[in-house]
């Protein structure tokens, strides 16, 4: 099964689900307030993906190494490699 | 019976690792990867070539590899020159076909990729037998730097900033190749790898995708061969030398590329 097809399953299977209880489709005479909570539910999911999504990418960008001794490093290692290279008898 | 031993090349350490570095216009960083490699495949003392696969470089990158050669040993710089620029899938398939080793790596020859990481890519691959072994700028010590705020970012970046290529590389994009996918692996477009060869091989058959696609494509297409993944952290350090080659397309590309390996993976 491709991504694709895993995802469309997902979203037909909760969408079915969000509309058994939103329009009572099988006759289960639910309670009028399970009604009332289901029917926003989609958007709520969404709001709620959205900011997991922001507060994700926001956390990892913030707790992102900058990397600043490895650049060090290799600065000194480039240095220490042109002159060993041309020892060696490189030419540039 | 010791002429016998070498009817068995693989045996413990027996494995030899061939560094794939295709150059286009890697004059001045070359001669540095080059000695690098030297540099950390002589003190962990595993068995190494690097092949390098030059399209053509009007800038005389085949000529510093040729000084190279001689200084190195044509058994450890080998030179498999194209005449022009092609894909990075095909540089691949035609640096393999000359690799002695069983192993490949691949890796930028840009300096963004430090070779000093490599003897761990081998550690980890040998722990736990993976079929290819992945380096992640994603987790643990891993990191990049050059990178300033705006670059790390992605969706605000589509918003407010022009775009640029860079933030393919980004937290956010990855974020979204991550829920759209889930691959099972943390850094998708990075391009510093070790993989079995026969694994690679039959790797870059399958994909077809070019440039930063390219790679996301090999990792998810080898999940979904069921090949086991393994990570290493490295530290990322953005384009010391020379140009970054990437140009604005590669933004559509990378979008298509996603919307193509989600429908057909």
């Amino acid at each position: 099964m491709t991504k694709l097809l895993e995802w469309l399953f997902g979203v037909s299977l909760v969408g079915a689900l969000w509309a058994l209880v939103t329009f009572d489709l099988l006759d289960l005479s639910l309670p009028q307030t399970y009604r009332e909570v289901a029917w926003p539910m989609p958007l709520y999911l969404l709001v709620s993906f959205g900011c997991y999504s922001l507060a994700t990418v926001g956390y990892r960008v913030a707790t992102f190494n900058d990397c600043e001794e490895a650049a060090i490093e290799l600065q000194e290692q480039i240095k220490e490699a042109k002159e060993d290279l041309r020892k060696k008898g490189l030419k540039m | 019976m010791a002429s016998r031993k070498t009817s068995y090349p693989n045996r413990d350490g027996g494995d030899k690792y061939s560094v794939l570095l295709p150059t286009y216009n890697e004059r001045e960083n070359l001669p540095l990867i080059v000695w690098l490699l030297v540099k950390y495949f002589g003190e962990s003392g595993y068995n190494y070539e690097i092949i390098v696969i030059d399209d053509g470089s009007p800038d005389g990158t085949l000529e510093v590899a040729e000084q190279l050669q001689k200084i190195y040993g044509e058994d450890k710089i080998l030179l498999r020159p194209r005449a022009k620029k092609l894909g990075l899938g095909t540089a691949y398939i035609h640096g393999m076909k000359h690799a002695t080793g069983n192993f490949i790596i691949i890796m930028d020859a840009d300096l963004s990729h430090h070779p000093k990481f490599i003897p761990e890519f081998i550690e980890k691959q040998k722990e736990g037998d993976y079929d290819l072994v992945s380096g992640t700028r994603y987790r643990g010590n891993g990191g990049v730097y050059g990178w300033d705020l705006r670059r790390k970012l992605i969706r605000f970046h589509f918003l407010f900033f022009p775009l640029s290529p860079s933030l393919i590389n980004s937290r956010g994009a990855n974020f979204l190749t991550q829920v759209l996918l889930r691959p099972g692996a943390s850094d998708l477009t990075g391009s510093f790898r070790l993989y079995k060869k026969k694994v690679l091989e039959s790797l870059v058959e399958r994909c077809v995708s070019k440039g930063y696609v390219f790679q996301m494509e090999m990792i998810v297409r080898a999940r979904q061969l069921n090949y086991t993944v393994g990570e290493v952290p490295i530290s990322f350090v953005d384009r010391v030398y020379g140009e970054s080659k990437l140009g604005g397309n590669e933004i559509v590309s990378f979008v298509k590329g996603l919307l193509t390996l989600f429908a057909t993976t």
